[in-house]
């Protein structure tokens, strides 16, 4: 499929720019053994690594589109540049950046520095003093961070233990992929017992690889360790590279604790494809705090696997899928230990036909004896225009397991209207209340700076749903 | 100065079924009026026909604030005239707060320039809150939800305090409230009662009308105004019903208690009755 195409399918691209910057490294259009050997040779890296990209490359050949959610078969592999490394005097510039642009950052409020960051002008913040504070104390903690490149030269050993283990190349073709060219992501290793009391948020990690298309994210969570994690921001992110599939993978050790939040807001011509996985050995507890507001096309359910006796995995999440978008998201619970526990919250929105699925598998194996899991799956439908299914997948494989399930699907009532208005708010500020509220469960788990970010994203989407 | 609510002939559909059918009535502030009449006979309809739910179609008629067409306004451009509708059944909205959703109410009614100071907002809400007697931790409960019967009234009373209207409809307040409660809700309407407030108090119960001093009283029947007068109307009421009213105007009862009755679903059946 054309880009002609895709650019039909998603109309007038709001948000897109063009720059002028001059790269240094290109690989050029299309997928092949040299262009994920070249890839690595830029990266100098070890041959294990060249390795492994080129036995996850075949297998990303062999391998089919996934045989479930929305038809994959429009992308055009060859149509992708897979590696580009921008020059180290970047040549955006904030003048170029669109006006409507500059505009949605100043309604979110965001700081001039973060602006030329999230628009792509500059390929760090500022360097300030906040950020340097905080890499020191990590440091005096023994925590590891840094970008994923960085990782594999210099903690080679740690990487190899765990790289492509919780989410191996051969999971789906889009981790294939993301095995083959992946680069940038963060790399996080929290030492036993060290317990991260302030929120690790990924723009303390300067002078790494900006954002990307292939993103690598390993993190590891020791024994008794406890970590806070928030990747990338509420603000909108714009790209021009369109077919984004990133990886995620998690260990929590025996007590550890770990929480991830992400609030994903791509530009709306984006394919967003994302495999998120999460192992939790005993008694140890991840949760996944997720937010996707933005893209043409998602799909992200993020997975625990509770291997330990008492582990426990809670996922939290809202989708909103406006004009010309399709979230099909969820989560995973895969329990394989005695005692584990599993909470799934998942809130969706849509409106302007928009399409929002909620789609989430619940497994107890034999050994999950005494399992418990709750998925709760509420959607609002803001018109007549707009769809969702909620598709959940439950399998129980012993007799002492239990699964409950609620689902909820609404329209916003007149008379919740009625009563708002009643008050003196106008039916825009009624809707949006209404909606707020909904994704309250949601918004209240993320750091105050991302939930007034998030609150003020929603209401920039929510202008023009009604008349 | 006093204001005006002047209703005048109004008639009013639901779903194409006339359920009011010639209301007259004038309200002034510093007058507290109510509507007393049998089940089903329109009184709920007129008090969301005031505030302008979007269920009802006025067919015929007029209702003025001030010499205002109210009729033209939207129900929050009502709301922010000063007029206040007390619901039966208030809405439970999850995941809004009390406070988050009064505030935002009383700064709908301020220009774009002015803001609300907090602290003069929180020791006010206190204040509403403890006047009340409602739970302390009552703002940062999400609205409604997860109130009992009771608790929902009394914070349609605190929200109006809040919102300090001109015009205060209160429809079934008393439905749910015990004989404390009803106290304090009565308390609290007569203290707002002065030369900026006036009530239109709607009840098939007289005993709301012990605590509240009422200088009309309207009885409502198969759609109108039927009798007004003042409170030894109520006692009438309460030695005698409603029957000697509709003796003395020739109504039938199915004239005016003409709702569909309940039908009860497939539970209820009984089978050896059915198919026959």
């Amino acid at each position: 499929m054309s880009n002609e195409k895709i650019n039909k399918i998603i109309g007038d691209y709001k948000y897109g720019f063009t720059t002028e910057a001059k790269d240094v490294v290109n690989t050029g259009k299309g997928l092949s053994l040299e262009v994920v050997e070249a890839i690595s040779r830029y990266k100098h890296e070890p041959s294990w690594m060249l390795e492994f990209r080129k036995k996850a490359y075949l297998k990303f050949i062999e391998m089919e589109q996934p045989n479930f959610g929305p038809n994959l078969d429009f992308i055009d592999f060859n149509d992708y540049t897979y590696y580009i490394k921008s020059s180290e005097s970047v040549e955006n510039s904030w003048e170029k950046v669109p006006e409507n642009i500059k505009d949605t950052f100043d309604k979110l409020g965001i700081p001039e520095a973060e602006k030329k960051y999230l628009a792509g002008v500059s390929t760090q913040f500022e360097s300030e003093v906040v950020y340097h504070n905080t890499l020191k104390e990590l440091e005096e903690l023994g925590v590891l961070f840094c970008d994923t490149d960085t990782a594999v030269r210099l903690y080679p050993d740690l990487v190899k233990e765990y790289f492509g283990k919780v989410v191996p190349y051969s999971d789906n073709k889009y981790a294939a992929l993301n095995s083959a060219v992946w680069s940038g992501g963060s790399f996080i290793y929290v030492p036993k017992g060290v317990k991260l009391e302030k929120p690790l948020q990924s723009y303390f990690r300067i002078n790494s690889e900006q954002m990307g298309q292939f993103e690598r994210t390993l993190i590891i969570v020791d024994e008794g360790a406890s970590l806070n994690y928030v990747e990338g921001c509420t603000a909108p992110i714009y790209s021009k590279d369109s077919l984004h599939a990133a990886v995620v993978e998690i260990y929590v050790k025996d007590h550890g604790y770990c929480r991830y939040s992400t609030v994903q807001n791509w530009s709306n011509n984006i394919v967003n494809l994302v495999t998120k996985r999460a192992i939790c050995s005993a008694y140890a507890h991840m949760e996944w705090i997720d937010g996707n507001i933005g893209s043409m096309l998602n799909m992200k359910y993020p997975a625990c696997i509770l291997n330990g006796e008492g582990a426990k995995g809670t996922t939290v999440s809202i989708a909103f899928a406006g004009s010309g978008q399709i979230q099909d998201t969820g989560a995973k619970m895969i329990h394989l230990a005695p005692n584990t526990t599993s909470t799934i919250i998942s809130k969706s929105i849509c409106r302007g036909g928009g399409v929002v699925n909620y789609r989430g598998t619940v497994k107890h194996s034999p050994q999950a004896v005494n399992a418990r899991s709750h998925v709760e799956c509420d959607t609002i439908i803001l018109d007549d225009k707009s769809r969702s299914d909620t598709i959940p997948f439950n399998f129980v494989q012993n007799q002492k397991a239990r699964i409950e399930h609620e689902a909820t699907v609404s329209k916003v009532s007149e008379d919740q209207l009625f009563y708002l208005m009643s008050r003196g708010l106008t039916e825009s500020q009624a809707l949006e209340m209404i909606v707020m509220g909904f994704i309250e469960p949601f918004s209240k788990e993320l750091p105050m700076e991302y939930a007034i970010e998030l609150n003020q994203l929603i209401k920039l989407e929510m202008t023009g749903s009604i008349g | 100065m006093s204001k005006t609510l002047e209703i005048k002939d109004l008639h009013v559909n639901v779903e194409d079924k006339e359920i009011l059918k010639g209301i007259n009535l004038t309200i002034k502030t510093g007058e507290v009026h109510a509507i007393m009449g049998p089940n089903g006979t329109g009184k709920s309809t007129l008090a969301s026909t005031i505030m302008g739910h979007f269920k009802y179609q006025v067919t015929k008629g007029t209702m003025e604030l001030d010499g205002e067409n109210l009729l033209d306004m939207t129900v929050d451009e009502r709301s922010r005239k000063g007029i206040f509708l007390a619901m039966q059944y208030p809405n439970e909205i999850s995941g809004v707060t009390n406070s988050d959703f009064i505030k935002t109410a009383m700064q709908a009614r301020l220009g774009s320039d002015e803001h609300i100071s907090l602290f003069k907002f929180i020791k006010e809400m206190d204040k509403a809150v403890s006047d009340l007697k409602m739970r302390s931790d009552l703002p940062h409960r999400y609205l409604n939800e997860g109130f009992s019967g009771g608790e929902k009234k009394r914070n349609e009373i605190l929200q109006m305090k809040m919102l300090k209207p001109n015009f205060a409809i209160l429809d079934e307040i008393d439905s749910g409230l015990d004989v404390d409660a009803l106290r304090i809700v009565g308390e609290n309407i007569n203290n707002m009662r002065g030369e900026d407030f006036g009530a239109l108090v709607i009840t098939h119960y007289e005993r709301l009308l012990d605590y509240i001093d009422v200088d009309y009283v309207h009885i409502m029947m198969n759609g109108q105004i039927v009798r007004t007068g003042g409170k030894e109307l109520i006692a009438k009421i309460d030695a005698l019903g409603y029957d000697w009213l509709k003796e003395e105007l020739g109504l039938e009862d199915e004239e005016f208690d003409n709702r569909q009755h309940v039908v009860l679903g497939s539970c209820a059946r009984n089978p050896k009755t059915e198919n026959k």
